[in-house]
């Protein structure tokens, strides 16, 4: 047992990280959705842009100054966002809303498109987070290890947040009831704006934790990262973060564990990667049959 | 049938005999190289999907999103159906693979196959995920369509699929010959034969008595369930029909394209048609057609400068490089998605009666501007 532990520690290892990077990504969504109701499609391509800022900033300022740069360049993107696509759009039908942001979704990934002319970029090599380590003989990276506990602290500290102080105690009126804490005085946009910048400041942390890991950068690479984070985000019942952070890590790890399925089943095969992908959604579906509210969803009844 | 109804219905058939006819002289006109051809035969392809779309979207309020996932079946099913059997025995395609195919079928078969298969993949994920409500299923779709591109370049399905490889030597466009001969068949009437009689279903279908109740779902579920709607079983039709239409249309496409690969069918395309369908109209059908040709015109031709380094005699090669006409277009896409919701044509058909309104209107505040 240890042996076979040992032998695939890295799988193990890096599942916990992927799962990390994913938590991160699915707090953005399960917030947004717990006030608006609306899945943010965009999500994942901030997440994205995120990373190609990080590769055109680095290029000609230090990373002292690029790495704090672009946390304030991606939560303005979540804010113009949200001002721009979504607020118009507050009481339309809630189909509008969501076409709104499949609308900047396409915007996003096209205007990144055009900016990098379709090419990969190579994601900088961030000091210590890309330098690698060897753990009890598997050799990985810094980030591996780093993720997981850095997760855990920023997951602590926005719990923090929303139970003990006065804007949190608002997200959570807000979500608990749209027009009633609007009669109570709280300022609805302003508690939404804040919302959409806590969800873009976790995917730009993301995006440095991910990116280090995978070294390039495609318009079109924050799609799966953000559909994955989003299933996670139903898994552990949507509008709920702990639900979404555990959720994170159980899809992360069975994702790598069946990714490294020629070495842990013993089955050989290519086949395995691609698996990896399609578990997640057949896993979605599932999830949803058995238990649409997830681990820790309400219950919510349909009102005639 | 009152005179005014028949009217209508004689006016709407020459109109559409007008539009069978100029193609038809178009073709034996112009140089079949001609830019024009492209946009016809894409904008009918895409007049297809987008109102296959829209009868999920538009008319039974079901918000899905694996239109490229069924498209991709439909296209796949058409080329491993017709491409030749000695072609598949040799290894000019299954240059990996041996295929085990072994048969293959005319034209006609193949799309109706391609119909088919879409059809029953819908059916089998319809049975779990209609059951959801309305943004669950959109991401329930979205990720269905996600794992058939994954699952189709999969090499352990290379004898069936060609793996990740490209499928060609099908009966594309210009192998599809008239029946019973060996003429060729003029590929854009083909292409606006086989959309028209398939949006010519839909339409049919959404006028009938199931059409009502598809309304009838979409405007209040819990309304319609109390009226006897069955909705799950109304809800499971929408969805293998408007599958199937988008299977044929996957088939057309690869008709249309001489190759097909799995990896085009992404979800940017599912959301380029879905965009096509906002900007129509939610709920309208000649909406989503003139969109879909408008779209395709303005992509593949009237916005080609953009890309290419010039635009209205304007030469600013820094610019314009590959990738701005895209992303003008995203921007014009969001300016209609927040200011124009209604899109072209609200959910209202195009008529004779609405457009002599329409360009009376249009004089009459051109003379209100100059009087002023």
């Amino acid at each position: 047992m240890v042996e076979f532990f040992h032998h695939n520690l890295s799988y193990f290892l890096s599942g916990i990280s992927v799962g990390g990077q994913y938590a991160l990504i699915a707090i953005g969504y399960t917030m947004v959705y717990g006030i608006l109701r609306l899945i943010n499609f965009a999500h994942g391509d901030v997440f994205m842009c995120a990373g190609l800022m990080m590769v055109y900033l680095s290029a000609s300022l230090p990373f002292v100054i690029s790495v704090p740069l672009v946390l304030v360049l991606t939560v303005v993107l979540g804010f113009i966002i949200e001002r721009v696509a979504y607020r118009p759009l507050r009481s339309a039908p809630r189909m509008s809303v969501m076409i709104s942001a499949i609308g900047v979704s396409y915007l996003l990934q096209n205007a990144a498109l055009y900016f990098t002319g379709g090419l990969a970029k190579v994601y900088p090599e961030i000091p210590f987070l890309s330098s690698s380590v060897t753990i009890w003989g598997a050799t990985t990276r810094v980030v591996t290890i780093v993720t997981p506990f850095l997760t855990v602290i920023l997951v602590v500290l926005l719990s923090l947040l929303i139970k003990h102080t006065k804007i949190g105690m608002a997200m959570r009126a807000v979500s608990r009831d749209f027009e009633t804490s609007q009669l109570m005085g709280i300022k609805i946009n302003r508690v939404i704006s804040i919302t959409f910048m806590i969800g873009s400041l976790l995917a730009a942390v993301a995006s440095f934790l991910y990116f280090t890991n995978y070294a390039s950068v495609t318009p079109s690479s924050g799609a799966m990262p953000g559909l994955k984070a989003f299933v996670a985000a139903v898994f552990g019942g949507i509008g709920s973060i702990p639900g979404a952070v555990i959720g994170a890590f159980i899809i992360g790890i069975c994702e790598n564990i069946i990714k490294g399925g020629a070495s842990i089943f013993g089955i050989p095969g290519s086949g395995w990667t691609t698996f990896s992908d399609a578990f997640t959604f057949a896993f979605l579906i599932v999830v949803l049959v058995v238990k649409p509210t997830g681990l820790f969803g309400e219950k919510s009844v349909d009102k005639v | 049938m009152n005179r005014e109804k028949r009217n209508h219905l004689i006016r709407l058939f020459v109109a559409i005999a007008a539009v069978y006819l100029a193609v038809i002289i178009l073709e034996m006109t112009l140089r079949p190289t001609s830019i024009l051809f492209t946009v016809l035969r894409k904008g009918a392809i895409y007049s297809l999907v987008a109102v296959s779309m829209n009868l999920l979207n538009g008319f039974t309020g079901l918000f899905s999103l694996g239109q490229a996932g069924f498209m991709l079946l439909g296209a796949y099913t058409y080329a491993i159906f017709t491409i030749p059997a000695d072609v598949k025995a040799s290894d000019r395609v299954y240059r990996y693979y041996d295929c085990i195919i072994g048969f293959d079928t005319g034209a006609l078969a193949g799309l109706i196959a391609a119909g088919l298969v879409a059809a029953l993949f819908a059916f089998l994920i319809g049975l779990p995920v209609l059951r959801l409500k309305s943004d669950y299923l959109a991401i329930a779709t979205l990720g269905f369509a996600e794992i058939i591109r994954a699952i189709f370049q999969w090499d352990v399905l290379g004898p069936v699929t060609n793996g990740a490889n490209l499928l060609r030597e099908y009966k594309d466009l210009s192998r599809i010959t008239l029946p019973f001969t060996d003429i060729p068949f003029p590929p854009t009437l083909f292409v606006f034969i086989v959309a028209g009689i398939s949006i010519l279903l839909i339409v049919l279908l959404i006028n009938s008595s199931y059409g009502r109740a598809f309304k009838a779902i979409r405007d209040d579920e819990t309304a319609a369930e109390a009226m006897g709607i069955n909705l799950f079983r109304h809800k499971e039709l929408a969805f293998v029909i408007s599958s199937f239409f988008a299977g044929v249309s996957g088939a057309l496409l690869a008709a249309f394209q001489y190759t097909v690969q799995a990896q085009q069918f992404e979800s940017m395309m599912t959301y380029e048609i879905l965009l096509i369908v906002v900007i129509g109209g939610i709920g309208s059908i000649s909406g989503s057609c003139i969109a879909s040709f408008l779209y395709i015109a303005l992509s593949e031709w009237w916005l080609r400068g953009l890309d290419m380094g010039k635009f209205l005699g304007i030469a600013a090669p820094d610019l314009f490089r590959s990738g701005f006409r895209k992303l003008v277009f995203s921007v014009i896409i969001m300016i209609i998605v927040l200011f124009f919701s209604r899109g072209i044509m609200g959910d209202k058909e195009l008529s004779y009666a609405r457009f002599i309104s329409w360009i009376k209107g249009f004089g009459k505040k051109k003379k209100k501007g100059a009087a002023a």
